[in-house]
């Protein structure tokens, strides 16, 4: 199985190098094969960067067409959880960079720790994205499945929301529309929720194969680049949270 | 002496990657902080009415939604830079990373120019 080539000079030269048994013959060093697949991880990346980008275009551009609408769809939001989510989500992150630091130190039992802190942690996400969720369809305020518009024909039967923005009724044609803002509500935070669960289902894969020590013998490729995927979901909320909760306020 | 040189050219020979770079727990916990601290800033700003400039009659620019997009991208800075160690990786990553972001800057910026300007001198 050892690889031999000829120098220039014709010397037949052996050059099977001693590697690690996770290093994939094509690569010269664990190193390249690190980045190599580092650098195809941020082009899957890339393409996800563009797929929620087109839904950003859209919310922006929806917004500006139907500005009332969507500042009173957005106070229908609480920014309490929101908040927590943020707080939840950001903490996340941390855990799952810590758990990368405890595969490249070798530390097994940190990294199945910090593995289960972020798994912990992307569900507690998902608990609270389903209050939000389930207080939606209590309201009606889920377009195409349960919905209508009466809590923005007249916010005053809506009296939690009313007595914080003192929203003016709209006319039922702008109503009509907060069914557009509800529908990317749903679209951005429903992709970005799909996201959290395909994580949180790696995540539960590789704590199985942290037990079995699959990620500190100095192999770190994996752990490394789910952490990636994973602060790119927690970056999409970033933005969807002061675009959804916040920025309608004033 | 020879031990000397032979460590120069280990260096110079990679150059672009040296060892696979570990971030410090210290690190990471700076970057929590401040992620929180951005965070608990963004839903505090957005609770003050900071106003609005007035481009032109018709054209106004709200600033609550200006700060917010700005901390949030100060805040996805900080998680590339840091937690996604764009900071340490080779060039072509950081290529790729700003390519992504540029490409996605012509996607929003060339969509709004057509739809702000489609009732130009209108209003």
């Amino acid at each position: 199985m050892s690889d031999s080539t000829s120098t220039a000079s014709g010397v037949i030269a052996e050059v099977h190098h001693e590697h690690p048994s996770y290093q994939r013959h094509h690569f010269e060093t664990v190193d390249q094969q690190f980045d190599a697949t580092n650098f195809a991880m941020w082009l899957f990346l890339l393409t996800e960067i563009m797929f929620f980008g087109g839904l950003f275009t859209a919310y922006m551009i929806m917004r500006n067409w139907y500005y009332p609408a969507f500042v009173e769809g957005s106070h229908q939001l609480n920014v309490g959880w929101g908040t927590a989510n943020t707080a939840v989500l950001i903490l996340s992150s941390f855990t799952m960079a810590m758990s990368v630091w405890s595969a490249e130190m070798r530390k097994k039992g940190m990294l199945i720790l910090f593995l289960s802190l972020t798994w912990i942690l992307g569900l507690a996400f998902l608990g609270i994205k389903s209050i939000e969720y389930h207080e939606k369809w209590v309201k009606h305020h889920v377009p195409g499945l349960h919905w209508s518009e009466s809590s923005f024909l007249n916010p005053a039967s809506d009296p939690e929301v009313y007595k914080e923005y003192h929203d003016k009724p709209l006319a039922p044609d702008m109503a009509q529309k907060t069914a557009e803002y509800f529908f990317l509500y749903f679209a951005m935070t429903g992709m970005h929720a799909l996201h959290m669960i395909i994580g949180i289902s790696l995540l539960t894969f590789m704590i199985f194969r942290a037990r079995q020590g699959a990620y500190t013998t100095g192999h770190v490729t994996y752990v490394e680049n789910f952490g990636l995927y994973w602060h790119f979901v927690d970056i999409v909320w970033i933005f969807l949270f002061p675009l959804l909760y916040l920025i309608s306020r004033y | 002496m020879s031990e000397h040189n032979q460590q120069d050219q280990h260096n110079q020979h990679d150059e672009h990657d040296q060892e696979h770079h570990i971030v410090s727990p210290v690190i990471y916990g700076t970057i929590l902080l401040a992620l929180l601290i951005f965070t608990g800033l963004t839903v505090w700003m957005s609770f003050i009415d900071l106003g609005a400039w007035q481009i032109a009659p018709g054209l106004t620019l709200f600033w609550n939604p200006v700060v917010a997009l700005a901390i949030a991208c100060t805040k996805m800075t900080l998680v590339v830079l840091f937690f996604m160690h764009v900071k340490y990786t080779t060039k072509l990553t950081k290529l790729t990373v700003a390519s992504g972001f540029f490409v996605f800057i012509v996607l929003i910026g060339m969509t709004m120019t057509d739809y702000f300007t489609r009732a130009w001198g209108r209003w």
